[in-house]
């Protein structure tokens, strides 16, 4: 164990390398730049506002600030795609160093994680934009309380639901590159599950079941308690934080071990 | 006693050799429906064992396909061996590849804190290293323009300008020293050489004796996944010469 540690200290600056480089090329070349961090989150919320705005928000929209609402959703749901996706080929992308030198391989599932939760909390600014705009100009104001500091909670949880997920995918990734296929569907599929464009109120499920299928995934559980506290004011509920925690810490081990398992077969795949 | 830097116990490797590669799940439930999963299986080391004290540089000589490649992937940790262990004692610098560590989209001056991170070294390290980097690798004019631009020479000059700058106790050099053109080969060359003055251990793959002469004091032979000679460097690259006279035939 304490090996590990050590290993990790010591090629603490090659994740700090990947993580630098990932963020430094992912908008070069580009003409906006670092900007696009923000641009991008603030032009899709207003299609989806767009869209869906009359659509699903309407009954809910007198009571509710539709705009942010939707972008609290999307901006975790970003996150947590992104992440996933950019760790899933990570270690496929490097192979030709995994191949050539000695690195402790999960640094890169790790760092593209980390490189895209810095993006993400950037594109925090955006939301405190919104929350701003709207509770100067609008009649339905998000109702900001101390409660808004325990908005690390739920991102915390995303975090490290998003690495496990990522080391998972990742060692699946250079067995079956199928997979990568299959998570592009299953990311959308999630969009749509996810309470994001609509809440799960609106949907005014009978079925007990039909509602357990909803509320088992994560994923609501982290915007659920993402919006109590940015948007509704509200401590987070205790059950949606117990679970959330659960089910990410247990994807986190189940990945560490999948990885760990594995590892040394990659050289031969990629 | 100092102990010594690298100590390889009885390392045997095994490959599949599938032909195709299987990375999609159709082919893999056929393949294991049809057996043939495990089909063609090959040693590509079979129980080799060596020691290599400190500042003893040792060429590695060998035909095609002996499992040189994979007898250095073993040493610089990159592929577990199936059987057997590798204790290696130090920094190990590999130059399996030079520029393998490098991102295309990223520009020399940027490639050399990634590559010296990649071998573990933080930034401040290669800092103070960096101008003897440059220098070295005679790049100053191209040094902020995106490695993919780069030739593969000059590819290959940053890259061993920067495995060599980080003083490595243990050197890896796979054929690292036939890239480049003649002026810069001997150039290498010499900086190799003056590091054996700081005590450095090499292990040198090469197929050209000559160079093998010139840089190492030991040498062993590898044929067929087997080690077959270990010795003074001028014995065994006699022997190598005489086996290789013998496949001629």
């Amino acid at each position: 164990m304490k090996k590990y540690f050590r290993n990790f200290y010591k090629y603490r600056y090659l994740l700090y390398e990947i993580v630098r480089k990932n963020i430094k090329l992912q908008y070069r070349d580009s003409f906006l730049g670092i900007l696009w961090t923000f641009l991008q989150p603030l032009l899709t919320t207003i299609v989806l506002v767009i869209v869906f705005g009359n659509l699903l928000g309407k009954d809910s929209s007198k009571v509710l600030n539709y705009p942010v609402y939707l972008l609290c959703g999307r901006l975790l749901y970003d996150f947590y795609s992104q992440s996933t996706k950019r760790a899933m080929r990570s270690i496929k992308n490097s192979a030709s160093v995994i191949k050539k030198v000695y690195v402790p391989k999960y640094m890169y599932p790790l760092a593209n994680v980390i490189s895209t939760f810095v993006t993400f909390l950037i594109s925090l600014i955006v939301l405190v934009l919104f929350v701003a705009y709207f509770m100067i100009f609008s009649p339905n104001k998000p109702n900001i309380t101390p409660y808004v500091f325990l908005a690390f909670i739920p991102i915390g949880i995303l975090f490290i639901l998003c690495l496990g997920v990522g080391l998972i995918l990742s060692t699946l990734e250079v067995f079956f590159k199928d997979i990568e296929y299959l998570y592009d569907v299953f990311c959308m599929l999630l969009f749509y599950v996810t309470p994001i464009v609509y809440s799960i109120e609106q949907l005014k499920l009978k079925n007990v079941w039909a509602m357990r299928i909803f509320m088992a995934n994560p994923l609501y559980s982290i915007v659920h308690m993402f919006r109590d506290c940015v948007l509704f004011g509200q401590m987070i509920n205790i059950n949606h934080l117990l679970y959330s925690l659960a089910f990410s810490l247990a994807t986190l081990a189940v990945g560490i071990i999948i990885f760990a398992k594995k590892q040394d077969k990659f050289i031969l795949h990629i | 006693m100092a102990q010594p830097a690298i100590k390889v116990e009885n390392v045997s490797v095994l490959f599949n050799l599938n032909n195709e590669k299987i990375d999609n799940l159709k082919e893999y439930f056929i393949k294991l429906v049809t057996r043939k999963l495990h089909y063609n299986e090959f040693w590509a080391l079979q129980d080799i064992s060596f020691t290599i004290e400190k500042s003893d540089r040792v060429g590695v000589l060998g035909f095609n396909g002996a499992g040189k490649s994979t007898l250095l992937k073993v040493v610089s940790g990159v592929l577990k061996p199936t059987k057997g262990k590798v204790e290696v004692h130090g920094v190990i610098a590999p130059m399996l590849e030079l520029g393998a560590g490098f991102d295309m989209n990223y520009s020399g001056r940027e490639n050399i804190y990634l590559y010296g991170a990649t071998m573990g070294y933080p930034r401040k390290y290669i800092q103070e290293r960096y101008d003897e980097i440059v220098r070295f690798s005679e790049l100053e004019k191209f040094i902020d323009v995106p490695v993919k631009n780069y030739s593969s020479g000059m590819k290959a000059r940053l890259g061993f300008a920067i495995a060599s700058a980080v003083e490595p106790e243990v050197l890896i050099l796979d054929e690292v020293l036939s890239v480049g053109d003649a002026k810069f080969k001997k150039k290498s060359e010499q900086k190799i050489i003056s590091m054996f003055d700081k005590g450095v251990t090499v292990l040198f793959v090469s197929h050209n004796t000559e160079q093998v002469r010139r840089i190492c004091n030991k040498a062993i032979i590898l044929d067929k996944g087997k080690l077959i000679a270990q010795g003074e460097v001028n014995e065994i690259c006699d022997k190598y010469i005489e086996l290789a006279a013998e496949k001629k035939k």
